[in-house]
């Protein structure tokens, strides 16, 4: 039984200082308790013991639960001990040591022994967090080459499995999946012109929805899959536009001088993104059926884009850049001030509102990571060739 | 000791999508069967006129993208404030990469202000416009050090801050298109000032008509 330590790093221990006393300063109406805010980037990794597995399944497993909140430890400091086997089905029994009640025991059959092993940690997560099983769940992402062109791939969310889903050679940028759906848009230049383009990955078909000279990218769907928010420079300015799931019914929300990025809260209600508002780069909404420009504060951080609004409706997290690029989540409602977690950017929310997935390192070789934003625990995903950027994860 | 199925335990979106992959196995790629797209150079067109948005099997149904635009070289107003993006088809056109090289403009630091210094190079490529038949596209380009999405906007407002200077020289906008290529396609790849600041910069490419205009 092969047992890993994961060393914790301090990161950013001002940022949080100072976020923390700003949330203590905060007045109530919060829809967000206390406690919750006060976790992000600073809740301790819950002691859990794996024994018996080996290979691909304890590489599952590890991955699965380190970027859920989990750290490795021996047998006698574990509050929660997982026993079993990777050899033929996974086999998996959760025990709870501090209640000294065991919680399950399992076998897995059918699929592989990947799918199998992330069963068994969707199972452990769901029991000791109630969280929903992200175990199954895909990303979307870029991988771009040396000279700029590259594709779209898809892969299960750890990086395992990656298939490219373009075969274009060109330019392309920010997949974005249909809720619910083997459905993907994303921009490509293969028509020489950036172009956003609906692609069904059942039936392999394409179509442009958005063709309009200038500038077409940035899309976002709507959690209901009916609407597309995207950036569209048709009118002379790159702004926020929002159209029909079909590329009909366009209409253009913004008129800001530095508009980009776009993403939806998940009642469908607004549209977030990056402006300049007054001289000052921030994080903005607007009502998705057209209306006023609200300005979101993003106290302590500069350069705040790339917003995405966790499912659960509670935080945005975004990349801001001081120097590096950085993950920051913050309360959606303004009741906590965004914490800065660690060195990357693209964060993209995982269907249980609890781990980012997003791209960090050099520029020309980004690798996916996943991030735990309570702990701050993060693992690189199985890497694809190339620079892999702008993940999306399947919701 | 409980038997689980594995698909008992997911998610229906998860089984969903993880039953469709499964179709889908190593040695089947997606790129496959993907629908072909036609060109268009960058006509102005709104979503493509295939029926249904529904993921269907037909893709035998490539409607070919409108590239029909027409070009409307009309009387310009010097407008305050953007000026709507040309429609006309750039497929129309060969492009001269070489004849406007020497005019590129550079830019500061996430800034897509074209600066006073290079008036001498606009006036160059205004002077190169002269025969009203000639096209002209600008790429706008970025350096590394902003996000991929914000730098892709960026490179776009660069590209249309040139055009709309160009404008100002009498340059007829609608004769000019823009493409942002963000920091997609550095010259210089190091990751220093002296590269970034030859990497922010707005590219002028001249577009000959293929057939001659009545």
């Amino acid at each position: 039984m092969k047992i890993i330590h994961f060393k914790k790093t301090g990161l950013c221990l001002g940022i949080l200082t100072a976020s923390m006393l700003s949330l203590f300063a905060q007045g109530s109406g919060s829809n967000l308790k206390m406690d919750e805010r006060i976790k992000v980037g600073l809740t301790p990794p819950i002691p859990i013991s794996l024994d018996g597995f080996t290979g691909e399944t304890v590489s599952v497993l590890t991955f699965d639960l380190y970027v859920q909140g989990f750290a490795f430890v021996s047998p006698a400091a574990a509050q929660y001990s997982v026993k079993g086997s990777g050899a033929g089905n996974v086999t998996g029994s959760l025990t709870d040591n501090v209640a000294h009640k065991m919680l399950f025991s399992r076998t897995y059959n059918g699929a592989s022994t990947r799918r199998q092993a992330h069963a068994l940690a969707d199972d452990i997560v769901g029991a000791i967090l109630s969280l929903k099983p992200i175990g199954g769940t895909k990303i979307a992402f870029k991988s771009q080459s040396a000279g700029g062109s590259g594709e779209i791939y898809v892969a299960d969310f750890d990086g395992y499995g990656a298939q490219p889903v373009t075969s274009d050679g060109a330019i392309v940028a920010k997949p974005a999946w249909m809720p619910g759906r083997m459905a993907l848009f994303y921009t490509s230049y293969a028509r020489s012109n950036p172009d956003i383009f609906y692609h069904s990955l059942s039936s392999g078909q394409r179509r442009v929805i958005a063709g309009y000279s200038g500038l077409n990218t940035s899309a976002a769907v709507s959690p209901d899959g009916s609407k597309v928010a995207m950036i569209l420079s048709k009118a002379g300015s790159p702004n926020v536009w929002v159209c029909n799931a079909d590329g009909t019914d366009l209409r253009r929300l913004t008129k800001g001088i530095e508009d980009s990025s776009p993403c939806w809260s998940p009642n469908g209600e607004w549209i977030c993104f990056a402006a300049k508002i007054n001289s000052h780069r921030s994080l903005a909404k607007v009502p998705a059926g057209g209306g006023e420009v609200q300005r979101l504060s993003t106290s302590g951080v500069l350069n705040p884009t790339e917003p995405d609004w966790s499912p659960d409706g509670k935080w945005i997290a975004f990349t801001s850049q001081m120097g590096d690029f950085s993950i920051c989540v913050m309360a959606a409602d303004g009741s906590m001030n965004p914490v800065a977690l660690v060195s990357g950017q693209n964060p993209s929310w995982s269907p249980n509102s609890r781990t980012l997935i997003y791209n960090h390192g050099p520029a020309g070789r980004q690798t996916l990571a996943a991030l735990d934003v309570l702990t701050r625990q993060t693992r690189d995903c199985h890497s694809a060739k190339g620079s892999n950027s702008q993940p999306a994860w399947a919701k | 000791m409980k038997i689980m199925k594995l698909n008992k335990i997911v998610l229906p979106l998860v089984l969903a999508l993880s039953a469709a992959l499964a179709t889908t196995s190593c040695s089947h790629k997606f790129g496959g069967k993907v629908t072909n797209i036609p060109k268009h150079g960058g006509g102005d067109t709104g979503p493509s006129n295939i029926d249904n948005i529904a993921p269907t099997p037909t893709i035998g149904n490539t409607t070919p993208i409108d590239t029909t635009a027409q070009t409307p070289v009309s009387t310009f107003q010097k407008q305050n404030g953007p000026i709507e993006t040309a429609p006309f088809n750039v497929d129309n056109y060969t492009a001269d990469p070489g004849a406007l090289a020497a005019y590129t403009v550079h830019f500061k630091f996430d800034s897509a202000v074209v600066e006073d210094s290079e008036q001498a190079n606009l006036a160059s490529v205004a002077q190169a416009l002269t025969d009203a038949n000639l096209r002209l596209l600008i790429q706008g380009h970025c350096d590394e050090r902003g996000t991929e999405e914000y730098n892709r906007a960026l490179g776009e407002r660069r590209a249309l801050a040139l055009r709309e200077a160009l404008a100002k020289a009498n340059v007829d906008p609608m004769r000019v298109k823009t493409i942002s290529f963000g920091k997609d396609q550095p010259v210089d790849p190091a990751h220093d000032e002296a590269a970034w600041s030859k990497n922010r910069r707005g590219v002028f490419i001249l577009l000959h008509p293929k057939t001659p205009v009545q």
